[in-house]
């Protein structure tokens, strides 16, 4: 019975390997070119499977774009001028790291902002405990019931008002 | 009681950013060629492949841009609406035949019917990308200038025609 399901998973694995390899062939020769061009697809998302980048995603518009980036490399473009291919009809979207501006704004500075407000409210709480009065000092009544407590004579409540 | 109240504000702020957050459709990305003017290009036409056509030659009418293939199960749910708008309505409906096999999209135009004033062949989507498209099908509207001012992103439906894209065209063609 073990053996079987080991001879599986071996095969399973194998081909799990085989499938890993296939992902992000570059295109290009020359190896800088190639380079370039994996770099470029990882910063891009690809709109088909959005959690994955053109590098990594097999969809065919991933290919594709993949192949855009190829030729423009080999065009001589910068990589500037890639991405702003790509955004020009994709979006900022497709960029993982968004660009700053006016509408990312709150992106950008929202942690910071979070972690300013968390530190502010607890400077204020911590003053709050601050400025609460310390308990008043027992008094002798207080203190003689206290005592007969602790030897086990009375018990807790209503004392005095027997 | 005070103490409670800025906790329970804030879960609550939160809780109205998760619920609309629900509504919201993650694939459906902004274009950000609204407003811009439609790429140029030049494709040879599905049924006559010896004639190109260019979006140039659309300039002074309202028309649709339809991406479609003969692979793609959305498209089937939007035809027989594009047939019947077809039918109804003068405006012009290219169609993008994208990725596709011109015999496969023949076919299927000949089975299902054909409300294109013309489709053409963009076999290797390199056209798709300059519209910026990443699924089919995508629907975009052209004013008379050639400026892209709709898109549709996934099949059209009765809501978006008559809500959306009726509206649309008809002020695009009073101006």
């Amino acid at each position: 019975m073990r053996a079987p399901a080991a001879a599986l998973l071996a095969i399973l694995v194998a081909l799990g390997g085989v499938v890993g390899a296939r992902e992000a062939v570059p295109t290009a020769q020359d190896p800088v070119a190639a380079r370039r061009s994996v770099e470029l697809a990882r910063k891009l998302r690809c709109l088909v499977c959005q959690n994955q980048s053109i590098a990594e995603s097999n969809a065919d518009l991933a290919v594709d774009l993949r192949r855009q980036i190829d030729e423009q490399i080999a065009a001589g473009r910068t990589d500037a001028q890639v991405v702003a291919f790509m955004t020009d009809r994709y979006g900022d979207f497709v960029l993982y790291q968004p660009p700053l501006k006016a509408t990312t704004v709150l992106l950008w500075a929202g942690p910071a902002l979070l972690l300013l407000l968390a530190v502010l409210v607890l400077r204020r709480a911590l003053r709050q405990q601050d400025e609460t009065p310390a308990p008043a000092p027992l008094t002798g009544a207080e203190r003689a019931l206290a005592a007969r407590l602790l030897r086990g004579e009375a018990t807790a409540g209503r004392d005095e008002a027997r | 009681m005070n103490r409670f109240l800025l906790p329970l504000g804030a879960f609550l702020v939160l809780l109205g950013f998760l619920f609309v957050g629900l509504k919201l459709n993650p694939r459906e990305v902004p274009s950000p060629l609204i407003g811009k003017p439609v790429p140029e290009f030049t494709l040879p036409q599905l049924h006559e492949p010896a004639q190109a056509f260019s979006p140039r030659s659309m300039r002074g009418r309202v028309w649709l841009l339809n991406v479609w293939a003969s692979w793609c199960v959305s498209c089937r749910d939007e035809h027989p609406l594009l047939v019947e708008f077809a039918r109804s309505h003068p405006v012009a409906v290219v169609g993008l035949n994208y990725k596709d096999k011109p015999g496969d999209a023949q076919a299927w135009l000949a089975q299902l019917g054909n409300p294109y004033t013309l489709s053409v062949s963009d076999l290797d989507g390199r056209v798709g990308i300059d519209f910026g498209v990443y699924g089919v099908p995508e629907t975009f509207v052209i004013d008379k200038q050639g400026v892209i001012r709709y898109k549709q992103i996934g099949p059209v439906t009765t809501d978006a025609l008559q809500g959306k894209i009726l509206p649309l065209i008809r002020e695009l063609e009073q101006g």
